[in-house]
């Protein structure tokens, strides 16, 4: 009796205690979790790195040989490189290599651009064409003044999207010497920022290679910190930047403008890939380019370990932002056009709803695994 | 054993005040660094409050273009302007230095306007606008050359100032008015505005007050300034004259001065009569700017969070904060308010109000000498007066934009030199600053750039 009394009152205390103090991950449960969402990042990177070296191929044979079929195969690969890319955002807004004081991000990825600002780079015949002179001119006096990465490449390949149903459609003709004003300078740009898309993909895959005294060591061995991280990787994408910069803000504009991938009008795949991203993460599972497939302990496994209700409706929640996501119709630039009733506002009205429920219950599960503050984490 | 309790309760009550203290805006810190370190709102908003600051973000980065254009959301630039967009200036939310688009030149003639403020330069307007849109001349060009001031400390280490001097290039009207007063002025960070703006009036007046029963050559005195929005004169707490009063004005008034975006506010775009071409170049509607979209966007400057102090707890910042404290340097740089509610509810948040926060300044104009004096007055400000500047965020500067360009024009680079280039009222602290050692002036830099 006295046996059992005792041991009802440790069974109180244990279950206070879970109450009161969510329980920090141990080192040896959180070491797995932390190696293997390295894993799946330098899988993702690499990937992405690969796409993006064959998308260098077909821009290198279509500034050869400008013609309206190398124009359609450098266009299609970058619309596969793009949409691996996307789910590579899930490992960003931590401080972690790719926005590091180094990282590549504002080189890699900003947008929206002013168009305007890469034509006069091109026209201005003294102006010298190099990654270095490329990478200094971003983002210069402006934010939109972006002269490199995904979205320069994109108005490169595309041209500006006039057309209400079909996204920008550049002639190969703009690369065709005599038969568009400054064509050689335009081929030079486009090879060089395709380039420096690569070596800033070959820098991040570097920076998550496995056995090198680089960042993937710092975050694997560095506990509850990094584990805060990847949380607040998730949570900021799935609200600041997915729900908030990308939908909410086209929404309450109607501009194409606001668009992030709108000269392609492929703005629909970047939103299912960043969703995706967020639920490879959490569920620790990354199906590669060659089909294999990553699968190990995530965070999903410790958020159940301490409220398996949390976790399943998490996972649940994160399927539901997908597949809302996935109904988006392009292109995404008509999607937002209407009164609040237009069916395209309410598809992209509910990937919103569906991102700020799974946000909400991101924050819970940070709780649950004694995280407290969320909104920023410096760099290790 | 009443003793022992009474210790233990002042170390915990100290414990708690070194944890506010960490937190220079209250419920409203963020914890960040590195090159974003301005850009997060505030940690306490609302979801529907973050996407209004996201909007706000999204026209604030935008590139405005010339009128008629293909889109109507973002035409209107010009005819005359300084940039294309709000961060054109404040890149990453954050302070621009000499020989970017984010120093600008003030121009005015002796005398008042209507309002009591500086009279426009009759050809050139209130402002220097070194680009046009295609077919209106561009004004003209700010050049600067810097002349060395050397200088020793009382332990034999040597410095050298840098003293700007500024001189006009290519003026497209003929050349200024003789009487021109120039005032350079560089774009500052935005961290922690809606948190200035929400400073009771009778807070500023107080510190003013203080000042003035000290006795000593400090003494600090509120500007008073016309405010259009609400369409009366208020204390001056914006700009580095304190020359606006509210977050409001302050947005419209640049969209109009800096990007050439008329509003309701300010409906006119600053051309003078000489500027023919100027005058007659397309609009982009009018207003360009509407009422709802600039709310935004001065909801979004509101909202914009201080960030979390660093190396709270390192010896020689805590040494610093002692120096800092016995150099009379917080008489001016008053550390901490109570937030009250801000002017325009619409366009702000309450979670900024009621906030314990840290922003180290009086929002006073001082006397800071002739060195720094710019002779050109604006509403009660003289030539020789500058409003002490808030110093949170000063150390994280570097990391957001790659330099740490001081004061009204940028001329100091770095916390040492600005504090060098203190004089008049601040004489005495500069002096004490003088006489510390290196080690001590390390500890002094350490405990600002914490802040």
């Amino acid at each position: 009796m006295r046996g059992r009394v005792a041991l009802l009152v440790a069974g109180l205390l244990a279950g206070a205690a879970a109450l009161a103090q969510p329980a920090a991950p141990t080192a040896q449960e959180l070491r797995p979790v932390l190696q293997h969402h390295a894993a799946l990042v330098h899988a993702t990177y690499a990937d992405t790195l690969t796409l993006a070296q064959r998308l260098q191929q077909t821009v290198q044979r279509f500034v050869r040989a400008p013609s309206a079929e190398a124009l359609a195969n450098a266009r299609h690969s970058w619309l596969q490189a793009r949409e691996r890319y996307a789910l590579t955002e899930a490992f960003r807004f931590h401080g972690g290599p790719i926005d590091g004081d180094d990282g590549p991000e504002p080189r890699l990825n900003a947008w929206p651009v002013d168009e305007t600002y890469i034509d006069a780079l091109i026209a201005r015949r003294r102006q010298p064409i190099s990654k270095r002179t490329l990478s200094a001119l971003n983002t210069r006096d402006g934010e939109e003044n972006v002269a490199t990465g995904w979205h320069a490449i994109e108005y490169l390949l595309w041209g500006q999207d006039l057309s209400a149903d079909g996204p920008g459609d550049r002639p190969h003709t703009d690369y065709v010497d005599g038969r568009a004003a400054n064509a050689d300078r335009r081929r030079l740009y486009l090879a060089t920022v395709t380039a420096l898309l690569v070596d800033d993909m070959a820098w991040l895959e570097q920076a998550w290679a496995p056995a090198r005294a680089n960042y993937r060591r710092r975050f694997e061995s560095g506990d509850q910190g990094s584990l805060r991280g990847l949380i607040v990787g998730l949570g900021s994408l799935s609200r600041a930047e997915l729900a908030g910069e990308r939908l909410e803000v086209a929404l309450a504009s109607r501009d194409q403008e606001d668009e992030q991938s709108c000269f392609s009008d492929s703005t629909h795949r970047d939103i299912v890939g960043d969703a995706l991203g967020i639920q490879n993460a959490w569920l620790g599972r990354y199906v590669r380019l060659d089909g294999q497939r990553l699968e190990g302990p995530a965070l999903r496994q410790l958020v159940a370990a301490r409220d398996p209700a949390l976790a399943d409706r998490l996972t649940v929640q994160m399927a539901e932002s997908l597949q809302a996501a996935e109904a988006i119709e392009p292109p995404f630039d008509r999607e937002i056009l209407g009164g609040s009733d237009a069916p395209g506002r309410q598809r992209i009205k509910r990937v919103i709803d569906a991102l700020l429920r799974q946000s909400a219950s991101l924050v819970e599960a940070a709780r649950a695994l004694g995280i407290q503050k969320l909104n920023w984490v410096r760099k290790p | 054993m009443a003793l022992l309790l009474a210790a233990a309760l002042a170390g915990a009550a100290l414990g708690q005040a070194a944890i506010e203290d960490q937190r220079p805006g209250g419920a409203t810190t963020v914890e960040v660094d590195g090159r974003r370190a301005f850009s997060l709102a505030a940690a306490n908003l609302t979801a529907e409050e973050q996407t209004r600051f996201a909007v706000g973000n999204s026209f604030f980065r935008r590139n405005w273009v010339a009128a008629p254009a293909s889109t109507g959301a973002r035409d209107g630039l010009g005819p005359l302007f300084n940039a294309r967009s709000c961060s054109g200036c404040h890149v990453n939310d954050g302070r621009a230095a000499p020989g970017e688009a984010g120093l600008l030149l003030r121009l005015s003639v002796p005398g008042r306007d209507a309002h009591g403020g500086p009279l426009p330069e009759p050809r050139y307007g209130g402002q220097l606008a070194t680009q046009a849109i295609p077919g209106v001349p561009v004004e003209g060009r700010l050049l600067m050359t810097e002349q060395a001031l050397h200088g020793r400390f009382a332990d034999g280490m040597r410095y050298t100032l840098q003293s700007p001097r500024y001189r006009l290039a290519a003026l497209s009207h003929g050349p200024l008015d003789r009487q021109a007063l120039l005032g350079p002025r560089i774009a500052p960070q935005l961290i922690g505005l809606g948190l200035l703006e929400a400073i009771a009036e009778a807070d500023i007046e107080a510190n003013a007050a203080a000042q003035a029963a000290r006795g000593d050559a400090i003494r600090g005195q509120a500007n008073r300034v016309w405010d259009a929005p609400s369409g009366q004169q208020r204390i001056g707490r914006f700009g580095w004259k304190a020359n606006v009063a509210t977050l409001a004005h302050q947005t419209a008034a640049a969209f109009a001065g800096d990007m050439g975006i008329t509003s309701r506010l300010f409906p006119q775009t600053d051309c003078t009569a000489a500027q023919h071409a100027c005058l007659a170049a397309p609009n982009g509607g009018a207003p360009e700017i509407e009422d709802d979209v600039l709310a935004e966007v001065v909801f979004y400057a509101a909202t914009l969070a201080p960030p979390l102090r660093r190396d709270v707890g390192d010896a020689e910042v805590q040494r610093g904060q002692q120096l800092f404290q016995r150099a009379q340097c917080a008489v001016c740089h008053r550390p901490s308010y109570t937030t009250a509610q801000a002017p325009f509810p619409r366009l702000s948040s309450p979670a900024l109000a009621g906030q314990a926060i840290h922003p180290y300044t009086d929002l006073l104009l001082h006397d800071m000498g002739e060195g720094l004096a710019d002779g050109r007055p604006d509403f009660l400000a003289n030539g020789r007066q500058w409003k002490t500047p808030s110093l949170w965020g000063l150390g994280l500067i570097q990391g957001v934009n790659g330099h740490q360009r001081l004061l009204h024009d940028g001329r100091a680079r770095g916390v040492l030199e600005a504090v060098l280039w203190h004089d008049g009222e601040a004489r005495a602290s500069r002096a004490q600053v003088l006489a510390m050692s290196r080690a001590e002036r390390q500890a002094l830099i350490r405990f600002v750039e914490s802040l």
